[in-house]
């Protein structure tokens, strides 16, 4: 109630914001000019964007051909939003003069994203890494309908897809690489 | 009144009421110009470079007009009233703060002649007008029909009036040094004043009258409901207080209102304690140079006073109702008491 | 006042509560202030009603449920893994460590114990979330009381700590990086060392909050004596985590029952504090959030090489049994109660949430005070919808 006597903690706290908007302006210090734009701790989005990091989950690409329609990522999925259509065919025999293999050849690919979760379950489950996440989040649509992202669009992702960094010091994982 | 008055500046004769509405405009120009910058210096740009972040930046260059912005998003909402809401009272409350608020830039001075109407009683006439607010403000809670918008209505007026008393306390210092109550009196006192004997800078109150200068603005903070003292508005419980239920143009009324009176009690404080819009005397500037130099002064003082205000605003947390009462009756009131003791011995010692 | 008088008058108060929740009436005498779902005070969608005289509450009642979402009823269609994405929403600041108790559980009916790198890492996670939401604490107990700008600081620094779990796990709020077994994935290169900066980045801001809020005496005057909680009636009440702490009651789990974590090879001190008001609980947090900084440096010093997982079948089928594991998340004390009968998704998961236990004492606590003193309550019990609601 009385503040008379304790003046100095209000004083101390007036003194942070005003150091704190004196480092706004001038990061570089008091005698160069302003420069706001640099001190801030805010990006200017769109103007500027930050680079997300390499394991940041923004969106799942898929590589058509190591897929074997196995539908684990889709059974696995929390959401059920991975949407798998194949057919048997017959690709060439491994060696000459043998039978030709029945292999699963995909029609459909589909990842709703408006339903997805960003879990990566169905990444983590697919046993012949056909799936991959990429930083990317900037493909927000004007309808719903084009969230669904079908086999072509899940290709083109896989540009997008960085390349698998190196671990700590300690590590016994080993690091796989990314079929481009 | 038929009396004809020669122009200063432009060497016209005009009638008096001729002369009262350039006045006026003039008035109404300074008074919403000055708001806007405030508004945008401060409330976008100042407080976003003490939270580490930069403010509107896409209106305009820098978002210089950002505030255009808004007003034109704030004239384009319905106008909604609540069923259970007193319709007439609830439509002019705004109207009333507001015009309080303009009142109180009748009698500031910003020049040698450019005041709106230089009143003998000039500093009364402005604590006078300040205290209509809270009337406008209680109307606004109780036609609300909204328990929030009554919570904070009582106490917006509990505190307003609670710091109508320091407030005036405070000044009467000033007035006491001064030997007026009109605001050009005290400006030239200020400029045409000494310090022992020293005419350098004149003699501004802000140096005799400091704990008067502090009371003061504690209580220009309180009588503005800024934080520490928002308990009316109280964002994170009442969210907006008094105002809760007033979208639209009226919201408007009260976002301008709240800043235009920034404004003025600024200048008034820049006026009582600062000097005004005059310079020292002893630097011996004329008066025609006073009419373009002055309005500026004045801005810059009363601009460097609405800092602080903000400065103090979005810094600290706010009191609780009772605590800030306590401030009010218990500390604020005896300090000034004994400031106005102190400073009536000195003038009449010295 | 004796404790019968008390319990009949919050019979009563809950009689009329029950009533007003059906239709809205104003009483006669006092009015009844409904602070609803949508508050800006209440973190989240929590509805109070109270009933005051003039502005001093008589009575207060929460009612929570607007946000329930049915976890513990999804977890019995679910599997392990999938379960595991969903509990990271529970108490979505504290990310990772809605995880650990389930994953323990499980692992404890698995027979499996993690790697020593992983529980390494483990720990590491866990204490970054709780440095992540009590940094978010200290911002906002700031912004219920009035003072809007350290909530800027406070969310500009826990951008580091997130942008750090989000280089680990790719995830900034929900992490989903915690396996039956141990770890997902490793941690990326040059990781331990800028988690060390951060740490110094947290340091500074703490010392920030302290210097711009703490010490003001505004500050002091509206959360000291307000809402001092007794440590019998904590202990009755169920209270946990800082709140019981603040309260005087020493107790933690990390020191307790570390199971799982590696807190005993660790260098570290509980704090708590005898007032048990809204000051103490602050305080309590600030200095957790200091101590939080120097286990991590710590941790990054001492982690061991080794396998990141142990060696678990692909589709994992818990074999049957139940197994209760909690530990002290940021909020508080959290458990998972898993019942397995050795299928693919769990029999029945019952999940004991921090804030459930911490809100339940606002009857109790709400009598008598003002109402901006409700606020400053609220603020100092931290509790987060999701995780009363589930």
């Amino acid at each position: 109630m009385a503040n008379k006597p304790k003046v100095p903690g209000i004083v101390k706290g007036l003194g942070i914001t005003m150091k704190t908007a004196v480092e706004t302006m001038f990061p570089d210090g008091l005698l160069r000019p302003p420069s706001p734009t640099r001190g801030a701790s805010t990006v200017q989005y769109p103007h500027e964007k930050e680079e997300p990091v390499a394991r940041a989950r923004g969106v799942i690409a898929l590589k058509e051909d190591n897929c074997t329609s196995c539908m684990l990522c889709a059974r696995e999925c929390p959401d059920w939003c991975i949407y798998i259509e194949a057919h048997k065919t017959l690709a060439p025999p491994r060696r000459e003069g043998g039978k030709p293999r029945s292999v699963n050849a995909l029609d459909r690919f589909d990842i709703d994203y408006s339903l997805c979760m960003y879990c990566g379950i169905c990444v983590e489950v697919c046993p012949f890494d056909a799936l991959f996440w990429s930083p990317e989040y900037e493909y927000s649509e004007v309808r719903i309908q084009d969230l669904l992202h079908d086999k072509s669009r899940l290709d083109e992702w896989m540009e997008t897809v960085p390349d698998f960094e190196p671990l700590e010091a300690g590590s016994e994982v080993k690091v796989k690489k990314v079929p481009r | 009144m038929t009396q004809v008055v020669l122009h200063p500046m432009l060497g016209l004769e005009l009638a008096y009421w001729q002369e009262t509405i350039i006045r006026v405009l003039l008035g109404l120009v300074a008074l919403l110009l000055l708001t806007g910058g405030v508004v945008y210096l401060y409330l976008f740009k100042f407080v976003s470079f003490m939270q580490s972040r930069l403010g509107p930046m896409e209106a305009g260059p820098y978002g210089s007009m950002q505030l255009l912005a808004e007003v034109g998003k704030w004239l384009q909402k319905e106008d909604i009233f609540t069923e259970d809401s007193d319709k007439f009272i609830f439509g002019i409350a705004p109207a009333v703060v507001l015009a309080s608020t303009f009142l109180m830039f009748v009698v500031i001075p910003a020049g040698p002649n450019a005041v709106v109407a230089d009143l003998g009683t000039g500093i009364y006439f402005v604590l006078a007008m300040s205290s209509l607010s809270v009337i406008g403000i209680l109307m606004a809670g109780w036609a609300s029909a909204n328990k929030y918008a009554l919570m904070g209505a009582l106490r917006a007026g509990g505190q307003l009036i609670a710091y109508e008393l320091p407030l005036v306390l405070a000044v009467i210092g000033v007035v006491i040094s001064a030997g007026s109550l009109n605001l050009q009196d005290i400006v030239a006192a200020q400029s045409d004043g000494a310090i022992f004997g020293w005419t350098g800078i004149g003699n501004p109150y802000i140096l005799t009258q400091i704990v008067g200068f502090t009371i003061f603005l504690i209580a220009v903070q309180a009588e503005l409901t800024q934080t520490p003292f928002d308990m009316p508005i109280a964002e994170s419980e009442l969210v907006a207080g008094y105002q809760v239920e007033y979208t639209g143009i009226r919201f408007l009324v009260y976002f301008i209102a709240e800043f235009a009176t920034a404004v003025a009690f600024a200048a008034i404080a820049s006026t009582l304690f600062l000097g005004g819009w005059q310079l020292p005397g002893a630097w011996g500037i004329s008066d025609g140079a006073m009419n373009a130099i002055g309005p500026i002064m004045i801005s810059i003082k009363a601009v460097l006073l609405v800092g602080v205000v903000f400065w103090v605003r979005f810094s600290l947390p706010r009191f609780r109702e009772d605590q800030l009462q306590k401030l009010a009756w218990k500390v604020l009131i005896p300090l000034a008491l004994a400031n106005i003791v102190v400073t009536g011995v000195m003038k009449v010692v010295f | 006042m004796t404790a019968v008088t008390d319990r009949q008058k919050l019979q009563y108060i809950a009689a009329k509560a029950a009533d007003s929740r059906v239709n809205v009436e104003l009483e006669t005498e006092g009015m009844i202030l409904n602070m609803g779902p949508q508050h800006p005070a209440t973190h989240g969608t929590l509805r109070i009603v109270a009933k005051l005289d003039g502005e001093q509450v008589v009575a207060a009642e929460p009612i929570a449920g607007y946000m329930h979402r049915g976890y513990e009823k999804l977890t019995e269609v679910r599997t392990y893994p999938q379960i595991t994405a969903l509990v990271n929403r529970i108490d979505w600041l504290g990310s990772f460590a809605n995880e650990v108790p389930f994953i323990l559980a499980s692992e404890q009916l698995m027979g499996i114990e993690a790697p020593p790198r992983a529980q390494w890492i483990r720990t590491l996670l866990f204490e970054m979330s709780r440095v992540a939401n009590l940094i978010l604490f200290l911002g906002d107990m700031g912004v219920q009381l009035g003072a809007v700008t350290p909530a800027f600081f406070a969310f500009r620094d826990r951008e580091f700590v997130l942008d750090q779990i989000e280089a680990v796990t790719g995830g900034r709020f929900h992490p989903n990086f915690d396996r039956i077994g141990g770890l997902k994935d490793d941690l990326p290169k040059g990781w331990l060392v800028e988690t060390k900066n951060v740490m110094n980045k947290v340091r500074s801001f703490c010392d920030e909050i302290e210097g711009l809020l703490m010490n003001a005496e505004i500050f002091a005057t509206r959360t000291r004596g307000i809402g001092v909680i007794p440590a019998d009636v904590a202990m009755q009440y169920g209270l946990s985590g800082a709140n019981a702490r603040a309260s005087g009651i020493d107790w933690d789990l990390r020191r307790d029952a570390p199971f799982g974590f590696v807190y005993p090879e660790l260098d570290w001190k509980v704090w708590t504090h005898p007032d048990g008001d809204s000051f103490a609980r602050f305080w309590v947090r600030l200095q957790e959030v200091r101590e939080s900084t120097k286990m991590i440096d710590q941790i990054c010093d001492g982690v061991p090489g080794g396998p990141i997982m142990a060696k678990v079948p692909r589709i994992i089928k818990v074999p049957a049994g139940e197994a209760y594991v909690s530990t002290e998340n940021p909020l508080g004390e959290m458990g998972f109660y898993v019942v397995s009968k050795g299928e693919l998704a769990p029999f029945r998961v019952k999940i004991r949430s921090a804030s459930f236990n911490n809100v339940s004492i606002t009857p109790w606590l709400l009598r008598g005070v003002y109402v901006p003193d409700i606020i400053t309550i609220l603020a100092s019990l931290y509790f987060i919808l999701g995780d009363i609601d589930r």
